[in-house]
């Protein structure tokens, strides 16, 4: 029979610079990639240019730096757009992102109308997970809703939309959870967009059409074959009873994927090839709910940012599956399996149920706090589980004997570094892109954006001519900031999951009660309650571990003042100076923790605070921890310190002999 | 032993200097009996100074927007360079003892402005003032203009706010049905002022005023409560919220209400302590309200609320060893 086509292959990558960057595009596709995911860093998903006071630290860190279009055409330099299928993760800034992409190509002389891509444009798991939220909920639908109104008949072929279940499984969603809040997403984006009015019925059919997902699959792979299964039959049953769609190809799941990074260790780092070997599989085996793009992660990503050999072997996995094995072959390999089947409508039911709660709720929007407070229950669940030894992770909380890896060493010769003269060299570029545009062609556009955005006609066209003109992100995001407000999500830690903890039984329940009993104690020596401060500095959003914390210091017994993301060095230090704090907990996932740290540290000192200690947790190579120690940190954490019982107890050992 | 005066200078914390008041707030939540004795001073030597603060309780049930309206009438307070501090309390954790405390999180305060935020668990109070809350509210009313204390308040059992506000306002939400429930529970014979939040859906909104204001028809009194409908996402009305406050201020000024109501609060605080710390029994033995009333009246003119209620406490300890 014939083989089917595979899937787009990706790997999910930026870093330093736009030119950097594009050396490393053009490297990736020269090594058999299909499509190219763009990673930008956080100034530019948060809508700040390189040279903000905000950025300081974290420009190119995460990802590629766009601050104009400049900055756009190198990226895609030498890069045919016609013949690229692009898939640009980025959502606070989406509209805008694609407007450069859009006016990228018009210089390149390509035709809009035939860009083939994504932009993953998906506000809410924003709010609920990854952070780079920028405005509130209606203004930030009311701009993807423009969005897709506005690719639906300019850009055609464009995925305006990635509605992701990715980012909640990383949160702790359990499968039902994924399945149930990423359709209640898509719901809100295509009641919005319906609502509007702005497309006819037959443009409305086309849009619905155009809605994508980006999943998640982790290493439990048979349910979620049966995950996705479930996902693709209540998509199909959703687009058709609740918007009507007759013809069965505009109701069809399509999803692309990065497969799980949650599960992925620090402990024995080799062991997480296999892990996305298995976690591929269930993204793959089954025809039926096959993704049409996929992008793996690398070996060592617990341990900082991977090198573009890491990267080549994730692209080799999916080269072997989809060239060497046979799994293109065959039709459906699960239809009729009775156990497939029930289990997919055993998640099918229980997701429906869930959805229906939310939509009682008034919509995802209004259930965005409890949303939140169910996945940190899950999380916290999850980290209680592995606490106590009732979920296996191979080589962390079991299997940990080892001979020494030739691969890994514990020094950061194992993963990329970013330059750090790349910022700089960004900056200069940025200041000849200001000083040789025409600042009048600027003013212009940007009232013309302003009026948009106030009035409520599509941002898109007047974002492309921003673009054009030479406006940079953080003018264009700035903009819409002085209009629409700014946003602050729930964090979602308030959720009754003291008694989930608490309930816990055997050796886990035990060693919590004498740690509380620790945390009781300590006030005899501190004098109060012991207090700590949990903070997020910089524009990092990942705040999954701070919220864990937060709500397993609580559950020991301590008094938490956690503020959510995107604080500022000056603001965590003025907290923690108003709140008279016995210690404070830093968490920084982005890579800036060498700039970040000190500045606090400098700040508590100019506060006369040298008597409250600072632990950082955070994906930090061995010897940048050895630095921070140097310089007067108590602790540094990373993802192989899993045991939530010893961290505490530490925090408690730490405040205890900083105030003895 | 004489006791060691306070390393605390009492001129940086009237100057409003933020490091002084946080230690300040440190010492008087201290439980080290030196130090207890050190903060017991410092409020002892701050009675000498005016206290000029108004005291503006801001209670209602989570989730109501408490904060984010507190955040708004920063910024007000911020234009006029109005010293203002914030108490905010969460409750406790009846498991752990631990206690998440979230609010400054929702407060957004503009670079420079003199505020001050601290938050306090209600530790064995559930959801209410803890004694080092109520202390650091006398302490903050000598330096700022306005204190702020909020607090979760869904029963009355909850509404410790009213022994130390001047002016209480009621936050609720149009579609939460917590006006019946707040009749039910007498929880509206407490707030001066009633915020209908998130009124920017003006249906419902307005059927939320119907009823808050049907519950309060029947009134006659000086003070008419308003009703408002405000909403700290769009900015609505938060200017008449703000100055309804500080009406309530000035009406209890000119009728001469406010000092009378302060000693008649400080009164009620010291017995519900009482009543906290030794129960019914204990406060029988003290000659009832009367007795902690008479009691109050005997100590040394500088002392403070906090050191009366040491000395009112410490009498009972007294009475117990003597009679067993």
């Amino acid at each position: 029979m014939k083989e089917e086509a595979p899937w787009v292959m990706r790997t999910y990558s930026g870093h330093s610079t736009a030119k950097a960057s594009n050396e490393l595009y053009r490297l990736n596709l020269s090594k058999g990639q299909t499509g190219l995911s763009v990673a930008f860093d956080l100034p530019t998903q948060t809508g700040y240019d390189s040279d903000e006071a905000v950025a300081r630290g974290e420009v190119g860190k995460v990802g590629v730096p766009v601050s104009h279009i400049g900055d756009m055409e190198t990226l895609f330099a030498g890069i045919p757009l016609d013949r690229m299928n692009t898939s640009m993760t980025i959502n606070g800034t989406a509209a805008w992102l694609l407007a450069l992409y859009i006016a990228a190509a018009e210089r390149q002389g390509v035709d809009p109308k035939v860009l083939q891509g994504t932009t993953q444009n998906d506000i809410v798991k924003e709010y609920l997970s990854r952070g780079t939220y920028i405005f509130p909920p209606g203004p930030s639908l009311r701009l993807t809703s423009d969005t897709i109104t506005y690719t639906v008949t300019q850009v055609p072929k464009w995925n305006p939309i990635n509605v992701c279940s990715y980012h909640l499984q990383e949160a702790g969603a359990t499968p039902v959870q994924e399945v149930a809040y990423t359709l209640c997403t898509a719901i809100a984006v295509l009641d919005t967009v319906k609502t509007t009015g702005n497309l006819s019925a037959a443009q409305f059919t086309d849009a619905v059409g155009r809605i994508s997902f980006f999943v998640n699959a982790g290493l439990r792979f048979i349910e979620e074959i049966c995950k996705l299964r479930a996902f693709g039959q209540l998509w199909d049953e959703l687009t058709r009873d609740r918007y009507g769609i007759s013809d069965p190809k505009l109701r069809r799941f399509r999803y692309g994927v990065q497969v799980n990074s949650l599960g992925l260790t620090e402990a024995q780092p080799e062991n997480n090839v296999p892990r996305i070997v298995l976690e591929a599989l269930g993204v793959t085996l089954s025809k039926n709910a096959r993704c049409r793009a996929m992008q793996l992660p690398t070996w060592n990503e617990a341990l900082g940012l991977p090198r573009p050999w890491d990267q080549q072997w994730s692209l080799r996995i999916q080269q072997i599956l989809a060239y060497e094995t046979d799994i293109l072959e065959y039709e459906d390999i699960f239809e009729g399996s009775k156990v497939i089947e029930a289990k997919t409508i055993e998640i099918k039911r229980m997701a429906w149920t869930e959805v229906e709660r939310v939509l009682d709720f008034g919509g995802v929007i209004s259930a965005l706090n409890y949303v939140k407070e169910q996945l940190v229950a899950s999380l916290t669940e999850r980290q209680r589980r592995i606490n106590g030894g009732e979920q296996v992770v191979v080589g962390v909380n079991s299997f940990r004997e080892t001979a020494t890896s030739p691969l890994y060493n514990g020094e950061s010769s194992s993963i990329l570094k970013v330059d750090e003269e790349a910022e700089r060299d960004q900056l200069t570029r940025l200041h000849a892109f200001r000083a040789a545009r025409s600042q009048a062609a600027v003013t212009d556009a940007l009232s013309t954006l302003r009026e948009a955005a106030v009035n409520g006609t599509n941002i898109m066209p007047v974002s492309i001519r921003c673009a054009h003109a030479g406006v940079t992100t953080g003018e264009w995001a700035q903009a819409l900031r002085a209009v629409f407000g700014e946003f602050r999500a729930p964090t979602g830690i308030g959720g009754a999951v003291v008694a989930r903890v608490a309930n816990g039984n055997g050796d886990g329940a035990e060693r919590l009660e004498q740690l509380r009993s620790r945390v009781r104690k300590s006030a005899d020596t501190l004098g109060r309650p012991l207090k700590v401060l949990i903070g997020k500095p910089g524009l990092d959003g990942h705040s999954n571990g701070a919220e864990q914390i937060a709500v397993w210091c609580r559950d020991a017994g301590m008094e938490v003042v956690y503020e959510g993301i995107r604080l500022t060095p000056e603001q965590i230090v003025a907290s923690a100076r108003d709140e008279g704090v016995h210690l404070i907990g830093l968490s920084i996932l982005s890579g800036s923790h060498l700039r970040l740290v000190p500045e606090v540290m400098a700040g508590l000192k100019a506060e006369g605070l040298t008597d409250v200690p600072i632990v950082v947790g955070g994906i930090i190579p061995e010897d940048d921890a050895r630095e921070l120690r140097a310089a007067g940190v108590a602790r540094v954490y990373t993802p192989k310190d899993f045991e939530m019982m010893k961290i505490l107890s530490d925090m408690v050992d730490v405040a205890e002999a900083a105030h003895a | 032993m004489s006791i060691q005066r306070p390393p605390i200078d009492i001129s940086t914390l009237l100057r409003f200097e933020r490091k002084s008041i946080a230690a300040a707030l440190n010492l008087l939540e201290d439980r080290r009996p030196a130090r207890q004795a050190q903060a017991l001073a410092l409020l002892d030597d701050l009675t000498a100074f005016p206290a000029p603060a108004h005291i503006v309780g801001m209670t209602g049930p989570p989730g109501v927007g408490k904060s984010s309206l507190i955040s708004r009438l920063i910024e007000i307070a911020a234009c006029e360079d109005r010293r203002l501090a914030v108490v905010a309390v969460d409750p406790s954790s009846k498991v752990s003892g631990g206690a998440l405390l979230g609010d400054r999180g929702r407060m957004q305060v503009p670079p420079h402005a003199p505020v001050y935020i601290r938050s306090f668990a209600a530790r064995d109070r559930l959801g209410g003032l803890s004694r080092e809350a109520f202390a650091a509210v006398f302490l903050l009313r000598h330096l700022c203009d306005v204190v702020i204390v909020e607090t979760v308040g869904v029963g009355q059992s909850e509404t410790d706010v009213v022994h130390i506000a001047d002016t209480v306002v009621l936050v609720v939400q149009p579609f939460s049905g917590d006006v019946l429930q707040f009749i039910k529970a007498g929880v509206m014979e407490i707030p001066d002022i009633l915020a209908v939040n998130k009124a920017d859906d003006e249906l419902l909104a307005r059927k939320a005023m119907a009823d808050v204001q049907a519950a309060l028809s029947l009134e006659r009194q000086a003070w008419a409560r308003p009703v408002l409908a405000v909403s700290a996402a769009t900015n609505l009305h938060l200017e008449d919220l703000d100055a309804a406050i500080r009406a309530h201020h000035h009406h209890l000024v000119s009728h001469d209400t406010l000092t009378p109501k302060r000693t008649e609060q400080t009164l009620a605080w010291a017995t519900s302590e009482v009543l906290h710390e030794v129960g019914r029994r204990g406060l029988q033995t003290l000659g009832g309200p009367d007795g902690v009333k008479h009691f109050w009246a005997q100590q040394p003119a500088q002392w403070s609320e906090r050191h009366r209620l040491d000395a009112l406490l410490g009498s009972l300890h007294w009475h117990h060893t003597h009679t067993e």
